[in-house]
Protein backbone atom coordinates (compact mmCIF):
# COMPACT_ATOMS: atom_id res chain seq x y z
CA UNK A 1 0.00 0.00 0.00
CA UNK A 2 1.30 3.47 -0.72
CA UNK A 3 0.86 6.34 1.62
CA UNK A 4 -0.32 9.88 0.18
CA UNK A 5 1.87 12.33 1.42
CA UNK A 6 -0.61 15.09 1.84
CA UNK A 7 2.03 18.48 0.84
CA UNK A 8 5.38 18.38 -1.14
CA UNK A 9 6.86 20.13 3.17
CA UNK A 10 9.24 17.81 4.25
CA UNK A 11 7.65 15.74 7.16
CA UNK A 12 9.15 17.17 10.14
CA UNK A 13 10.30 14.14 12.95
CA UNK A 14 8.48 14.16 16.09
CA UNK A 15 12.09 15.18 17.69
CA UNK A 16 12.17 18.02 15.59
CA UNK A 17 8.39 19.10 16.25
CA UNK A 18 9.03 19.08 20.25
CA UNK A 19 12.27 20.86 19.69
CA UNK A 20 10.50 23.37 17.58
CA UNK A 21 7.48 23.20 20.51
CA UNK A 22 10.16 24.34 23.08
CA UNK A 23 11.44 27.16 20.88
CA UNK A 24 7.97 28.29 20.34
CA UNK A 25 6.95 28.00 24.14
CA UNK A 26 10.41 29.90 25.09
CA UNK A 27 9.91 32.75 22.52
CA UNK A 28 6.18 33.13 23.63
CA UNK A 29 7.48 33.43 27.36
CA UNK A 30 9.97 35.75 26.08
CA UNK A 31 7.38 38.00 24.60
CA UNK A 32 5.41 37.94 28.12
CA UNK A 33 7.98 39.41 29.71
CA UNK A 34 8.86 41.44 27.53
CA UNK A 35 5.47 42.70 27.62
CA UNK A 36 5.56 43.29 31.37
CA UNK A 37 8.68 44.57 31.39
CA UNK A 38 8.29 47.40 29.42
CA UNK A 39 4.89 47.79 31.28
CA UNK A 40 6.49 48.24 34.71
CA UNK A 41 9.20 50.57 33.25
CA UNK A 42 6.12 52.84 31.93
CA UNK A 43 4.51 52.98 35.02
CA UNK A 44 7.97 54.32 37.08
CA UNK A 45 8.22 56.59 34.04
CA UNK A 46 4.67 57.59 35.40
CA UNK A 47 5.44 57.94 38.99
CA UNK A 48 8.81 60.08 38.14
CA UNK A 49 6.56 62.67 35.93
CA UNK A 50 3.90 62.92 39.13
CA UNK A 51 6.88 63.31 41.52
CA UNK A 52 8.32 65.89 39.16
CA UNK A 53 4.35 67.59 39.39
CA UNK A 54 4.00 67.08 43.47
CA UNK A 55 1.53 65.17 42.76
CA UNK A 56 2.93 62.69 44.81
CA UNK A 57 -0.25 60.59 45.50
CA UNK A 58 -0.67 59.21 41.95
CA UNK A 59 2.97 58.83 41.93
CA UNK A 60 3.12 56.37 44.65
CA UNK A 61 0.24 54.87 43.07
CA UNK A 62 2.15 54.60 39.61
CA UNK A 63 5.39 53.29 41.75
CA UNK A 64 3.20 50.74 42.91
CA UNK A 65 1.77 49.43 39.67
CA UNK A 66 5.86 49.39 37.99
CA UNK A 67 6.28 47.18 40.96
CA UNK A 68 4.12 44.36 40.93
CA UNK A 69 4.50 44.59 37.05
CA UNK A 70 8.05 43.98 37.92
CA UNK A 71 6.85 40.93 39.69
CA UNK A 72 5.10 39.60 37.42
CA UNK A 73 8.43 39.80 34.84
CA UNK A 74 10.22 38.23 38.15
CA UNK A 75 7.88 35.27 37.50
CA UNK A 76 8.40 34.54 34.66
CA UNK A 77 12.17 34.79 34.88
CA UNK A 78 11.56 31.94 37.95
CA UNK A 79 9.22 29.82 35.82
CA UNK A 80 11.41 29.76 32.83
CA UNK A 81 14.57 29.19 35.05
CA UNK A 82 15.98 32.34 33.63
CA UNK A 83 18.97 32.91 35.46
CA UNK A 84 19.83 35.94 33.82
CA UNK A 85 16.88 37.82 31.82
CA UNK A 86 16.64 37.09 28.17
CA UNK A 87 19.02 39.98 26.28
CA UNK A 88 16.94 39.52 22.89
CA UNK A 89 13.82 41.40 23.67
CA UNK A 90 14.07 44.37 21.06
CA UNK A 91 12.99 42.91 17.69
CA UNK A 92 9.47 42.07 19.46
CA UNK A 93 6.94 44.32 17.73
CA UNK A 94 3.29 44.63 19.28
CA UNK A 95 -0.16 44.88 17.21
CA UNK A 96 -0.47 48.38 18.33
CA UNK A 97 2.59 51.06 18.82
CA UNK A 98 3.69 49.59 22.53
CA UNK A 99 3.10 46.20 24.10
CA UNK A 100 -0.51 45.56 25.47
CA UNK A 101 0.28 46.49 29.06
CA UNK A 102 2.19 49.42 28.26
CA UNK A 103 0.44 52.86 29.40
CA UNK A 104 0.35 56.09 26.85
CA UNK A 105 2.24 59.25 27.84
CA UNK A 106 -0.35 61.36 26.83
CA UNK A 107 -2.44 59.81 29.00
CA UNK A 108 -1.36 61.86 31.82
CA UNK A 109 -2.12 65.08 33.31
CA UNK A 110 -0.43 67.07 36.40
CA UNK A 111 -3.42 67.02 38.43
CA UNK A 112 -4.59 63.42 37.79
CA UNK A 113 -6.01 61.72 40.46
CA UNK A 114 -5.57 57.72 41.58
CA UNK A 115 -8.88 57.19 40.22
CA UNK A 116 -7.44 58.32 36.78
CA UNK A 117 -4.04 56.47 37.01
CA UNK A 118 -6.48 53.44 37.94
CA UNK A 119 -8.06 54.11 34.43
CA UNK A 120 -4.86 53.76 32.23
CA UNK A 121 -4.16 50.47 34.69
CA UNK A 122 -7.67 49.06 33.92
CA UNK A 123 -7.56 49.76 30.28
CA UNK A 124 -3.77 47.88 30.45
CA UNK A 125 -5.16 44.69 31.92
CA UNK A 126 -7.90 44.57 29.54
CA UNK A 127 -5.90 44.84 26.51
CA UNK A 128 -3.28 42.47 28.13
CA UNK A 129 -5.97 39.95 28.44
CA UNK A 130 -7.42 40.39 25.47
CA UNK A 131 -4.01 40.01 23.92
CA UNK A 132 -3.05 36.32 25.70
CA UNK A 133 -7.08 35.51 24.43
CA UNK A 134 -5.97 36.03 20.87
CA UNK A 135 -2.73 34.26 21.65
CA UNK A 136 -4.68 31.10 22.32
CA UNK A 137 -6.44 31.17 19.87
CA UNK A 138 -4.47 30.46 17.54
CA UNK A 139 -2.63 27.67 16.24
CA UNK A 140 0.52 27.18 18.08
CA UNK A 141 2.13 24.21 20.14
CA UNK A 142 0.17 22.92 22.80
CA UNK A 143 2.64 24.67 25.70
CA UNK A 144 1.90 28.25 24.12
CA UNK A 145 -1.39 27.34 24.13
CA UNK A 146 -1.73 26.75 27.78
CA UNK A 147 0.39 29.22 28.70
CA UNK A 148 -2.00 31.33 26.64
CA UNK A 149 -4.78 30.65 28.55
CA UNK A 150 -3.31 30.52 32.38
CA UNK A 151 -2.28 34.48 31.48
CA UNK A 152 -4.88 35.35 30.14
CA UNK A 153 -7.08 34.13 33.03
CA UNK A 154 -4.41 36.17 35.53
CA UNK A 155 -5.04 39.35 33.42
CA UNK A 156 -8.70 39.07 33.55
CA UNK A 157 -8.05 38.22 37.51
CA UNK A 158 -6.01 41.78 37.46
CA UNK A 159 -8.97 43.34 35.88
CA UNK A 160 -11.28 42.37 38.79
CA UNK A 161 -8.77 43.96 41.01
CA UNK A 162 -8.33 47.10 39.84
CA UNK A 163 -12.26 47.55 39.60
CA UNK A 164 -12.19 46.67 43.31
CA UNK A 165 -9.59 48.87 43.61
CA UNK A 166 -11.35 51.97 41.88
CA UNK A 167 -14.57 51.26 43.82
CA UNK A 168 -12.33 52.12 47.25
CA UNK A 169 -11.05 55.67 45.69
CA UNK A 170 -13.03 58.64 44.97
CA UNK A 171 -14.41 59.35 41.65
CA UNK A 172 -13.34 62.57 40.53
CA UNK A 173 -15.39 65.88 40.32
CA UNK A 174 -16.21 67.90 37.66
CA UNK A 175 -13.64 69.96 37.56
CA UNK A 176 -10.95 68.04 38.88
CA UNK A 177 -8.54 69.76 36.13
CA UNK A 178 -9.10 73.29 36.53
CA UNK A 179 -6.09 75.16 37.89
CA UNK A 180 -6.28 78.37 39.37
CA UNK A 181 -2.97 79.52 38.05
CA UNK A 182 -2.45 77.13 35.54
CA UNK A 183 1.14 76.59 33.97
CA UNK A 184 0.09 77.70 30.77
CA UNK A 185 -0.54 81.07 31.06
CA UNK A 186 0.73 83.43 28.95
CA UNK A 187 -0.31 87.10 30.72
CA UNK B 1 45.29 36.53 29.03
CA UNK B 2 42.35 38.51 30.80
CA UNK B 3 39.09 37.46 29.32
CA UNK B 4 36.82 40.75 29.25
CA UNK B 5 33.13 40.13 29.76
CA UNK B 6 31.29 41.38 27.42
CA UNK B 7 28.95 44.33 28.21
CA UNK B 8 25.19 43.98 28.45
CA UNK B 9 23.48 47.46 27.69
CA UNK B 10 20.15 48.23 28.04
CA UNK B 11 17.99 51.58 27.57
CA UNK B 12 18.79 51.89 31.83
CA UNK B 13 22.58 51.99 30.87
CA UNK B 14 21.86 55.53 29.63
CA UNK B 15 19.56 57.28 31.74
CA UNK B 16 21.08 59.62 33.98
CA UNK B 17 19.91 59.62 37.72
CA UNK B 18 18.57 63.31 36.96
CA UNK B 19 14.69 63.10 36.03
CA UNK B 20 13.17 65.29 33.36
CA UNK B 21 11.23 68.42 34.72
CA UNK B 22 9.00 68.10 31.08
CA UNK B 23 5.52 68.50 31.61
CA UNK B 24 3.66 64.87 32.48
CA UNK B 25 2.36 63.76 29.16
CA UNK B 26 5.00 65.37 27.40
CA UNK B 27 5.84 63.37 23.80
CA UNK B 28 9.91 64.79 24.73
CA UNK B 29 10.17 61.39 27.61
CA UNK B 30 8.88 59.02 24.88
CA UNK B 31 11.76 60.58 22.97
CA UNK B 32 14.24 59.81 25.22
CA UNK B 33 12.98 56.52 25.80
CA UNK B 34 13.44 55.60 22.13
CA UNK B 35 16.72 57.35 22.12
CA UNK B 36 17.96 55.44 24.92
CA UNK B 37 16.76 52.06 23.36
CA UNK B 38 18.16 52.80 20.23
CA UNK B 39 21.62 52.88 22.01
CA UNK B 40 20.86 50.03 23.78
CA UNK B 41 20.49 48.29 20.53
CA UNK B 42 23.45 49.58 18.86
CA UNK B 43 25.54 48.39 22.15
CA UNK B 44 27.47 51.83 21.88
CA UNK B 45 29.13 52.71 25.06
CA UNK B 46 27.63 55.75 26.96
CA UNK B 47 30.96 57.58 26.96
CA UNK B 48 31.39 56.78 23.14
CA UNK B 49 28.38 58.84 22.76
CA UNK B 50 27.99 62.96 23.24
CA UNK B 51 24.15 64.20 22.70
CA UNK B 52 24.24 68.10 22.18
CA UNK B 53 21.65 70.49 22.45
CA UNK B 54 20.79 74.10 21.84
CA UNK B 55 17.89 75.55 24.10
CA UNK B 56 14.42 74.63 25.00
CA UNK B 57 12.10 72.28 26.56
CA UNK B 58 13.51 69.27 24.73
CA UNK B 59 17.23 70.76 24.70
CA UNK B 60 17.21 69.52 28.05
CA UNK B 61 17.81 66.01 27.13
CA UNK B 62 21.48 65.74 27.73
CA UNK B 63 20.68 65.63 31.28
CA UNK B 64 18.75 63.41 31.14
CA UNK B 65 21.76 60.59 29.74
CA UNK B 66 24.63 58.92 30.85
CA UNK B 67 26.58 59.73 27.61
CA UNK B 68 28.64 63.19 26.96
CA UNK B 69 25.77 66.02 26.92
CA UNK B 70 26.51 69.96 25.60
CA UNK B 71 23.69 71.71 27.06
CA UNK B 72 24.64 75.11 24.29
CA UNK B 73 22.99 77.94 23.30
CA UNK B 74 19.90 78.85 21.52
CA UNK B 75 19.74 77.97 17.97
CA UNK B 76 23.74 76.12 18.19
CA UNK B 77 23.37 72.59 18.69
CA UNK B 78 24.54 71.91 14.98
CA UNK B 79 27.25 74.20 15.10
CA UNK B 80 28.54 72.63 18.31
CA UNK B 81 28.06 69.33 17.26
CA UNK B 82 29.90 69.45 13.94
CA UNK B 83 32.94 71.15 15.86
CA UNK B 84 33.00 68.11 18.23
CA UNK B 85 32.45 65.27 15.64
CA UNK B 86 35.19 66.45 13.08
CA UNK B 87 37.59 66.92 16.42
CA UNK B 88 36.50 63.75 17.60
CA UNK B 89 35.14 61.44 14.91
CA UNK B 90 35.55 58.07 16.92
CA UNK B 91 32.62 59.65 18.42
CA UNK B 92 29.10 59.07 17.97
CA UNK B 93 27.36 62.70 17.91
CA UNK B 94 23.76 63.11 18.20
CA UNK B 95 22.35 66.81 17.82
CA UNK B 96 19.07 67.08 19.38
CA UNK B 97 16.10 70.06 20.72
CA UNK B 98 12.74 71.47 19.61
CA UNK B 99 11.35 73.41 16.58
CA UNK B 100 12.19 76.61 17.39
CA UNK B 101 15.78 76.09 18.54
CA UNK B 102 16.44 74.19 15.24
CA UNK B 103 14.36 75.98 12.87
CA UNK B 104 14.16 79.53 13.79
CA UNK B 105 17.20 80.52 15.80
CA UNK B 106 19.33 77.95 14.59
CA UNK B 107 17.79 77.72 11.00
CA UNK B 108 20.91 78.55 8.79
CA UNK B 109 23.16 75.80 10.76
CA UNK B 110 20.27 73.06 10.02
CA UNK B 111 20.43 74.48 6.53
CA UNK B 112 24.79 73.81 6.43
CA UNK B 113 25.20 71.13 8.64
CA UNK B 114 22.55 69.38 6.16
CA UNK B 115 24.99 70.68 3.32
CA UNK B 116 28.05 69.89 4.84
CA UNK B 117 27.06 66.77 6.04
CA UNK B 118 29.02 65.57 8.88
CA UNK B 119 28.45 62.12 10.43
CA UNK B 120 25.86 62.85 12.65
CA UNK B 121 22.33 62.41 13.96
CA UNK B 122 20.01 65.49 14.14
CA UNK B 123 16.64 64.75 16.41
CA UNK B 124 14.41 67.54 16.35
CA UNK B 125 11.36 67.20 18.72
CA UNK B 126 8.96 69.28 16.75
CA UNK B 127 5.81 70.50 18.74
CA UNK B 128 4.96 73.55 16.44
CA UNK B 129 5.38 75.70 19.64
CA UNK B 130 7.82 77.28 21.75
CA UNK B 131 6.76 75.49 25.14
CA UNK B 132 9.59 76.80 27.40
CA UNK B 133 8.49 80.48 26.53
CA UNK B 134 5.01 79.92 27.03
CA UNK B 135 2.99 79.40 24.00
CA UNK B 136 4.54 81.44 21.09
CA UNK B 137 4.34 80.31 17.15
CA UNK B 138 7.21 78.97 15.75
CA UNK B 139 8.40 78.66 12.33
CA UNK B 140 6.27 75.04 11.98
CA UNK B 141 3.47 76.06 13.44
CA UNK B 142 0.13 76.28 11.27
CA UNK B 143 -0.82 79.26 9.97
CA UNK B 144 -4.26 79.36 11.24
CA UNK B 145 -3.28 78.61 15.34
CA UNK B 146 -5.39 80.84 17.04
CA UNK B 147 -3.82 81.54 20.65
CA UNK B 148 -3.35 84.31 22.87
CA UNK B 149 -0.02 85.17 21.74
CA UNK B 150 -0.75 84.89 17.63
CA UNK B 151 -5.17 86.38 17.36
CA UNK B 152 -5.98 84.53 14.47
CA UNK B 153 -3.00 82.96 13.96
CA UNK B 154 0.24 84.23 12.16
CA UNK B 155 -0.74 84.03 8.48
CA UNK B 156 2.12 82.67 8.02
CA UNK B 157 2.98 79.43 5.95
CA UNK B 158 4.74 76.68 7.97
CA UNK B 159 8.02 75.90 7.41
CA UNK B 160 8.97 72.10 5.96
CA UNK B 161 11.99 71.04 7.14
CA UNK B 162 11.96 67.52 5.96
CA UNK B 163 11.85 69.39 2.46
CA UNK B 164 14.29 71.63 3.38
CA UNK B 165 16.92 69.05 5.01
CA UNK B 166 16.24 67.62 1.30
CA UNK B 167 17.43 70.33 -0.75
CA UNK B 168 20.22 71.19 1.68
CA UNK B 169 21.43 67.93 1.11
CA UNK B 170 20.95 65.41 3.80
CA UNK B 171 21.97 62.06 3.64
CA UNK B 172 19.02 60.60 5.66
CA UNK B 173 15.91 61.71 6.39
CA UNK B 174 12.76 59.87 8.63
CA UNK B 175 9.72 60.97 10.56
CA UNK B 176 9.24 59.62 13.57
CA UNK B 177 6.13 59.66 16.23
CA UNK B 178 6.85 59.99 20.10
CA UNK B 179 3.43 57.77 20.75
CA UNK B 180 5.58 54.80 19.09
CA UNK B 181 9.09 54.78 20.80
CA UNK B 182 9.97 51.58 19.87
CA UNK B 183 9.34 52.89 16.04
CA UNK B 184 11.13 55.83 16.72
CA UNK B 185 14.71 54.07 18.14
CA UNK B 186 14.51 51.92 15.05
CA UNK B 187 14.45 55.14 13.11
CA UNK B 188 17.58 56.66 15.20
CA UNK B 189 18.98 53.51 14.97
CA UNK B 190 19.12 53.93 11.02
CA UNK B 191 19.69 57.16 11.22
CA UNK B 192 22.78 56.81 13.46
CA UNK B 193 24.24 53.30 11.07
CA UNK B 194 23.73 55.84 8.14
CA UNK B 195 26.82 57.82 7.04
CA UNK B 196 26.96 61.42 6.67
CA UNK B 197 23.86 63.94 8.40
CA UNK B 198 20.79 61.97 9.45
CA UNK B 199 18.00 64.00 10.23
CA UNK B 200 15.07 62.87 12.34
CA UNK B 201 11.91 65.05 12.41
CA UNK B 202 9.93 63.86 15.59
CA UNK B 203 6.25 64.68 16.14
CA UNK B 204 6.45 64.97 19.79
CA UNK B 205 3.23 66.48 21.29
CA UNK B 206 2.97 69.55 23.58
CA UNK B 207 -0.11 68.93 25.55
CA UNK B 208 0.10 72.16 27.69
CA UNK B 209 0.40 74.47 25.32
CA UNK B 210 -1.06 72.65 22.22
CA UNK B 211 -3.64 69.63 24.12
CA UNK B 212 -5.24 69.78 20.46
CA UNK B 213 -1.96 67.04 19.76
CA UNK B 214 -2.66 64.74 21.67
CA UNK B 215 -5.19 63.56 18.76
CA UNK B 216 -1.65 62.90 16.69
CA UNK B 217 -1.92 59.40 17.70
CA UNK B 218 -5.02 59.07 15.63
CA UNK B 219 -3.09 61.03 12.51
CA UNK B 220 0.54 59.31 12.59
CA UNK B 221 0.25 56.67 9.46
CA UNK B 222 3.30 54.51 8.74
CA UNK B 223 4.14 55.64 4.91
CA UNK B 224 2.77 53.82 2.47
CA UNK B 225 5.96 53.74 0.21
CA UNK B 226 9.31 52.25 0.69
CA UNK B 227 12.61 54.82 1.47
CA UNK B 228 13.97 55.79 -2.07
CA UNK B 229 17.44 57.21 -2.74
CA UNK B 230 16.09 59.05 -4.98
CA UNK B 231 16.46 63.13 -4.10
CA UNK B 232 13.91 63.40 -7.42
CA UNK B 233 11.31 61.16 -6.20
CA UNK B 234 11.81 61.74 -2.38
CA UNK B 235 11.21 65.88 -3.04
CA UNK B 236 7.95 64.60 -4.72
CA UNK B 237 6.76 62.72 -2.11
CA UNK B 238 8.13 65.03 0.19
CA UNK B 239 5.89 67.95 -1.35
CA UNK B 240 3.22 66.16 -1.03
CA UNK B 241 3.38 64.73 2.11
CA UNK B 242 0.58 65.04 4.73
CA UNK B 243 2.97 65.90 7.59
CA UNK B 244 2.05 62.03 9.55
CA UNK B 245 3.69 59.89 7.44
CA UNK B 246 6.25 57.97 9.68
CA UNK B 247 9.08 56.24 8.45
CA UNK B 248 12.62 56.58 6.25
CA UNK B 249 11.98 59.12 3.72
CA UNK B 250 14.79 59.49 1.84
CA UNK B 251 18.38 57.40 2.39
CA UNK B 252 20.74 58.35 0.19
CA UNK B 253 24.62 57.48 -0.47
CA UNK B 254 26.42 60.93 -0.60
CA UNK B 255 29.98 60.45 0.82
CA UNK B 256 30.18 61.85 4.24
CA UNK B 257 32.09 65.08 5.24
CA UNK B 258 36.22 64.33 6.05
CA UNK B 259 38.44 66.71 7.11
CA UNK B 260 41.53 67.85 4.67
CA UNK B 261 44.25 66.55 5.81
CA UNK B 262 47.12 68.85 5.94
CA UNK B 263 50.12 67.48 4.14
CA UNK B 264 52.38 65.85 6.40
CA UNK B 265 56.11 66.72 6.01
CA UNK B 266 58.55 63.88 7.64
CA UNK B 267 61.04 65.36 10.08
CA UNK B 268 64.44 64.19 7.89
CA UNK B 269 63.10 66.61 4.98
CA UNK B 270 63.10 69.34 7.04
CA UNK B 271 66.63 68.91 8.19
CA UNK B 272 67.25 68.39 4.60
CA UNK B 273 66.36 71.88 3.55
CA UNK B 274 67.50 73.50 6.40
CA UNK B 275 71.22 71.40 5.77
CA UNK B 276 74.05 73.47 5.87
Amino acid sequence: MTVKRRSNAPRKSAKRRAASAKEGFAQFMKRAYAMELEASARYADFSDQMEIANNREVAELFRKLAGIEKLHAKKILEQMGWKTPPTDLEPFRWEGLEGPETGEHSDLHYLMQPYHALQIALRNEERAAQFFASVARRKLPRAVLDAAHEMAEEEREHVELVKAWMARVPKPERGWDVDLDPPNVND
Amino acid sequence: MTAVAAVAYTPQSYKSEVKPVWCPGCGDYSVLSAVTKALAKLELPPEQVAVVSGIGCSSRIPAYTRCYGFHGVHGRALAAATGLKVARPDLTVIAAGGDGDGYSIGGNHFLHACRRNVDMTYIVMDNRVYGMTKGQPSPTTEPDWDSKLSPHGTGLREFHPLVIALASGANFIARAFSGDPNGCADLIVQAIRTPGFSFVEVLSPCVTFRPEQRDWKTMAHPASVAPTDDPARAARRLMTDDGFNIGILYAGSRTPYRRAEAPRVATSALEQEFAL
